[in-house]
């Protein structure tokens, strides 16, 4: 058990040691971020001496050296265009994208879980067919476009909803939430329902199959075979047996939503994470993109190793062989 | 009973509407990079310090010099200005401003940590000295008239946040104090940024008790912020949607000409230029036939009426006509498909040959369009052009360096010009003399132009303190090297801005296309 | 946010794998008059909306692999097309009558008409180039993975694990941050994205083929192993791999539609469909509608018509759906 523990661990410092070599290398590559950043009106002085205030001046392997001492001290280097650590930055805006990611979660469950299940219980109906073709256009609308769309029917033509950026905020546990207020409700709400779109498609898919499934499992029919109301049969039998796969798959979507809001943001100006990648990636902000991948890297390989973990204490198998899954 | 409700919902409906009339939401295309008014020299933070702190000398919005918080300035002998301060300013915290500040500025400024772009370009090769409480010496080596311009460009701060203040500490608020017309109250970064009005300010009051910052980079976005009402003033407003809003009752545009040029510039160093085809080796840029030619074939007027939709001027020259150092004699070139082709077959290329433009695709207004439209309009007169448009992280630095030995890599590029300054010799300097690292000449010189003639001038003019002279010197390099086409200049950018009638607002266009609130007054 | 439909593709299609590759025999034996594929499109033609996505899509297809042929106009030919045309609205003509321009032209006077159809041959050529590599890849590697087992076998789907658990538009942003932007990029991008929903597919339904008395048989014939792997295991994988790669294509191209979007993934110079929607998302607020409106119709008909023909498939061979 904890041989096995202790190669996993191992396996997941190599991941991380390898993606920082594999990220770093690879965004030092492209462009020379000086050229984006300096004043036009430059001098060649003053260009190499931008050069150095930026530590572009060392070669590249020493460079590394220095991001993998300080990274080990938890500093992930300071950002060049905004002159503060990029970890600083990326917390500033992470609780706007956990805000916009969570309430687009909570949207597909809220509007995919019925509409799945009523497709999954009646197949054949009209009205089932039509949530089914409509879930594939949920993900096979770009984004980007949708978003657009919704800012122009509902901000500029109807007038019901502001267009863009995020509302007033609440301090709650010293961070600002803004959907406690109702200005942060109506700016949230737009942006949540366009990331949330894919999801709630999703959604609809997995536990219309998820119903399905269940439908035709003996316990169903033997349910019904006791005279049970469909009704119940649905809201309790089903829903629970459909709701397992639905949530485990929400689960780890949270991640994909994180990473996919960077598209809602940059329509909906939401000033989250997503925003400020995509920027950062624009300007060659070097520290920050590193910072953001290497964050997420750790993050993913993170919950890889917790789940394991999990598994091995679950499956006695593993904890035997220790050969994995 | 019910009498007081309606007249407590009265009160409060009108202490709401009072509020909001004094309180400004602007949508920014940019948005600056710190608080810290050394932190990083460039368009968006200058354009924001504007507000909270001023420099000596203020530009005005056609960046004529005028007096900020130096009230006078003149030369004393040939290296020395001597700068009389005002008197009676005082800073957001209510110490009083004097020579100290000055001086604790010009020592700072250039030295911000991490900085990616110092003031150093302003500050350097000078020293300053404080005469007395309210006068200023800065002296230089040799004799330089361009002084009163880059003081105006640094932001004077109080000496009392100490020489270790940090850039993180402006951020935070608490170095940021300025004597602007505008305190700092707060910046979220990606969010907001708040400034209130200063009402001790030594000059004209503010317009606007608070004025709300939002960043809203994507064009379609910001224009739609201003159209529902979320914002009140955008700026950068796109080409593309000025005839749509100019039919909107409700809003009203302000467009202004800027001193940027968009031009093109040509390989003028290499025999064997890399994306030049079908010429045996040989460069055809360095043939001046072939240049007018190109010239001869760009379409402005198209490129202003189509690409730009109206609002962009064409150009021929590097600033336009009206500014410091501008010729009277030098006309945008017309469009002459006919005389092009002449041209071209008396230089030996008949059937033309193959050339590639390379530009950035989101640095100008319509940059990439631009360079499609001139691809159009060269393969007309039989030259085989291809387009190849890339995000001004990858363009730059190739198009200054990418090549072998850090040389420029493209042979023929779309690229803008504007004049900090405000006058002619900043383009001179940058893209016509020759490459001079150790003068600090020719820097953006991509076509590693060299004309000996225009050199001198040059020269002379950047160490002629009489401003007469000076001017003259500068319009006649510029007409030796429009006439001899070291760059080809398609127009000049035009700038819009757009607020919301009913808040009351109006922008006056500004030619350093900076977006500062002091410019933006009630109507 | 289209990479997501593979993550409901791939419950089904494991299970899918379990039955559906031994079925060709069973149906053989139990029916003597349909052959499989007969049978299968019989099935195939029981939805009728699955049905008008398949002409749909050949007519796509059609219209992607001879645009060069069907376009009035070549939009990148410089010489073509000519700025005073820009923005025309649809049905406007060319000032002297020759042309009409039926979908209008963009800023710079191209046609959209062709404008389109190329767009819709670069974008299903990056989506069908990158699946087929993809496809390809990940099928060696889920073979190689289910046939050796053992230590190869955990170490290439930890990869594989480690490589699905990054969102597929998290990777891709990664990959063009460091390799820039062209074709051939955002192709390595897209491959780099899939290929591991194949190696999974793949190793799933080989494992349970791989303890099937035929590859025992071969293995006591003493054929060589890979041999084994193509002859015999893959022909038996296909049916899952078909599905998974149908939802992986459409979701390739609404991936380099997001990405062209964002201004990382193609360059001007190669228009696909994202990039046109991008380049008309200017226009959106203008009334110039059609500049962005019909590209994003025609990627829209492109990825649903591509997952209905999927979602149909599935149904066909996922056998415990049958009636």
């Amino acid at each position: 058990m904890w041989a096995y523990l202790t190669r996993r661990l191992a396996q997941a410092i190599a991941v991380v040691f390898v993606m920082a070599v594999i990220v770093f290398f690879g965004v030092n590559v492209i462009g020379n971020p000086v050229d984006i950043l300096i004043n036009p009106e430059f001098t060649e002085a003053e260009y190499q001496q931008a050069i150095r205030a930026l530590g572009l001046h060392l070669p590249l392997h020493e460079q590394f050296f220095v991001f993998l001492s300080n990274a080990l001290e938890g500093d992930l280097g300071i950002s060049f265009v905004w002159g503060e650590p990029a970890l600083k930055l990326i917390a500033q805006r992470l609780p706007a994208t956990l805000e916009l990611a969570g309430a687009a979660m909570f949207l597909s469950i809220v509007l995919g879980v019925p509409l799945g299940m009523y497709a999954g219980t009646k197949p054949h109906s009209w009205v089932s067919k039509s949530i089914v073709s409509g879930s594939i256009l949920g993900f096979s609308l770009p984004t980007f476009w949708v978003g657009i769309m919704m800012i122009m029917v509902f901000a500029v033509m109807l007038g019901i909803l502001p267009s863009t950026g995020r509302g007033d905020t609440v301090e709650v546990f010293g961070i600002e939430w803004s959907f406690l207020t109702w200005n942060g409700l109506t700016h949230l709400a737009m942006p949540a329902v366009n990331l949330a779109l894919t999801n709630i498609a999703l959604v609809i898919r997995l536990s219309r199959a998820g119903t399905r499934e269940v439908m035709l499992q003996d316990y169903i029919k033997f349910a019904r075979a006791k005279g049970l109301s469909q009704r119940r049969i649905t809201l309790v039998h089903v829903l629970k047996n459909t709701l397992i796969p639905v949530v485990t798959v929400l689960g780890l979507e949270l991640g994909s939503l994180i990473a996919f809001s960077v598209v809602t943001e940059t329509v909906f100006a939401w000033p989250g994470m997503g925003k400020l990648i995509i920027e950062s990636i624009q300007v060659l902000d070097r520290p920050i993109v590193v910072a953001y991948l290497m964050l997420t890297v750790l993050l993913f390989v993170t919950i890889n190793f917790l789940v394991d973990i999990v598994y091995s204490l679950l499956d006695p198998r593993v904890r035997v062989s220790g050969a994995g899954k | 009973m019910k009498r007081i409700v309606t007249l407590a919902a009265a009160a409060a409906l009108f202490a709401g509407a009072s509020a909001s009339a004094q309180t400004v939401k602007v949508g920014l295309f940019s948005e600056p990079s710190a608080m810290d008014p050394h932190y990083h020299n460039l368009g968006p933070n200058n354009a924001f310090s504007s507000n909270v702190y001023e420099s000596l000398i203020l530009q005005d919005e056609s960046q004529k010099l005028t007096p900020g918080l130096a009230v006078s300035w003149k030369p004393v002998n040939d290296t020395t200005w001597e700068f009389k301060l005002r008197k009676g300013v005082k800073f957001h915290d209510g110490s009083d401003f004097n020579a100290d500040d000055v001086i604790f500025t010009f020592e700072r400024a250039p030295n911000v940590a991490n900085s990616p772009s110092t003031f150093g370009t302003y500050l350097k090769g000078k020293s300053f000295k404080k005469i007395d409480d309210y006068t200023v010496h800065a002296i230089t080596e040799k004799p330089y008239p361009l002084m009163p311009v880059d003081l105006s460009q640094v932001w004077i701060i109080s000496s009392d946040v100490g020489a270790d203040v940090t850039t993180a500490q402006f951020n935070s608020g608490k170095a940021a104090i300025g004597t602007g017309q505008y305190k700092f109250i707060e910046w979220k970064p990606g969010d907001t940024i708040l400034i209130e009005r200063n009402d001790g300010y030594w000059g004209d009051k503010a317009a606007f008790e608070r004025v709300e910052v939002k960043p809203i980079k994507s064009n379609p976005s910001r224009v739609a912020a201003l159209l529902a009402g979320d914002v009140d003033f955008i700026d950068n407003v796109p080409t593309a949607d000025i005839e749509r809003l100019k039919t909107e009752s409700d809003i009203v545009l302000a467009s202004g000409i800027s001193n940027r040029v968009i031009y093109l510039h040509m390989d003028r160093f290499r025999d064997d230029s890399p994306y030049i085809t079908g010429t045996n080796g040989k460069n055809p840029l360095f043939d001046l036939r072939v240049r007018k030619a190109i010239s001869k074939a760009i379409n402005r007027e198209a490129i202003v009426a189509r690409v730009m939709e109206g609002v962009a001027i064409p150009a021929g020259q590097l600033l336009p006509p009206g500014f410091f150092g501008t010729s009277e004699n030098l006309k945008a070139e017309p469009y002459d498909p006919e005389g092009a082709k002449k041209l071209l077959a008396e230089a030996g290329y008949p059937d033309g040959f193959g050339l590639t433009i390379h530009g950035p695709n989101d640095r100008y207004i319509n940059d990439a369009k631009i360079a499609q439209a001139i691809g159009q309009m060269l393969t007309r007169i039989g030259i085989k052009m291809k387009v190849e448009t890339m995000p001004k992280s990858v363009f730059f630095s190739s198009a200054s360096r990418g090549g072998p030995n850090k040389t420029p890599k493209y042979s023929f590029i779309l690229v803008g010009w504007g004049s900090g300054t405000g006058e002619a010799s900043s383009p001179l300097k940058s893209l016509v003399h020759s490459k001079d690292a150790a003068n600090g000449f020719g820097a953006s010189n991509r076509g590693r132009y060299s004309n000996p003639e225009a050199d001198k001038l040059i020269e002379e003019a950047l160490a002629t303190v009489d401003d007469a002279k000076r001017e003259a010197l500068l319009a006649k390099a510029t007409e030796i090297a429009i006439n001899d086409l070291a760059i080809i200049p398609l127009h000049y950018q035009v700038n819009t801005w757009a607020t919301r009638k009913e808040a009351g607002l109006k922008y006056l266009p500004r030619t350093d296309e900076r977006t500062q609130f002091r410019s933006l007054v009630k109507q | 946010m289209s990479s997501d439909p593979k993550e409901t593709a791939e419950p089904a299609s494991i299970e899918t794998a379990a039955t559906a590759a031994a079925q060709p025999a069973r149906l053989a034996a139990t029916n003597v008059v349909e052959t499989p594929f007969q049978r299968f499109l019989s099935e195939y033609c029981e939805s009728k909306i699955a049905i008008v996505a398949f002409f749909v899509f050949a007519v796509i297809l059609f219209v992607a692999v001879f645009a060069p042929l069907i376009s009035p106009q070549n939009p990148y030919d410089l010489g073509q097309i000519d700025i005073m045309d820009g923005r025309l609205a649809p049905g406007s003509t060319t000032f002297d009558g020759a042309t009409t321009y039926w979908l209008g032209t963009d800023d710079q006077g191209r046609d959209m008409v062709s404008a389109i159809f190329y767009g819709l041959r670069i974008s299903l050529a990056v989506g069908a180039l990158s699946g087929i590599i993809a496809l390809v890849l990940g099928a060696i590697v889920g073979l190689t993975a289910a046939y050796f087992g053992g230590r190869i076998e955990a170490a290439i789907m930890r990869l594989v694990d480690l490589q699905l658990s990054f969102p597929a538009i998290l990777v891709a942003l990664m990959l063009l941050a460091i390799l820039g932007k062209g074709v051939d990029k955002i192709i390595i991008a897209l491959v780099i994205v899939q290929w591991a929903y194949y190696a999974r597919t793949v190793r799933a339904s080989a494992l349970v083929e791989r303890e099937r008395e035929y590859i025992a048989a071969a293995k006591a014939l003493g054929l060589s192993s890979w041999r084994i792997l193509l002859r015999h295991l893959l022909p038996n994988v296909l049916p899952p791999l078909i599905v998974v790669g149908t939802v992986q294509v459409a979701s390739a191209i609404a991936l380099e539609a997001t990405l062209s979007f964002l201004g990382i993934g193609l360059p001007i110079t190669e228009p696909s469909l994202g990039l046109l929607i991008a380049n008309g998302f200017d226009y959106m607020l203008t009334g110039k509608y059609w500049i962005s409106f019909f590209p994003g119709v025609a990627l829209l008909l492109t990825i649903v018509s591509i997952n209905l023909i999927g979602d149909q498939l599935r149904d066909v061979l996922n056998p415990r759906l049958r009636r």
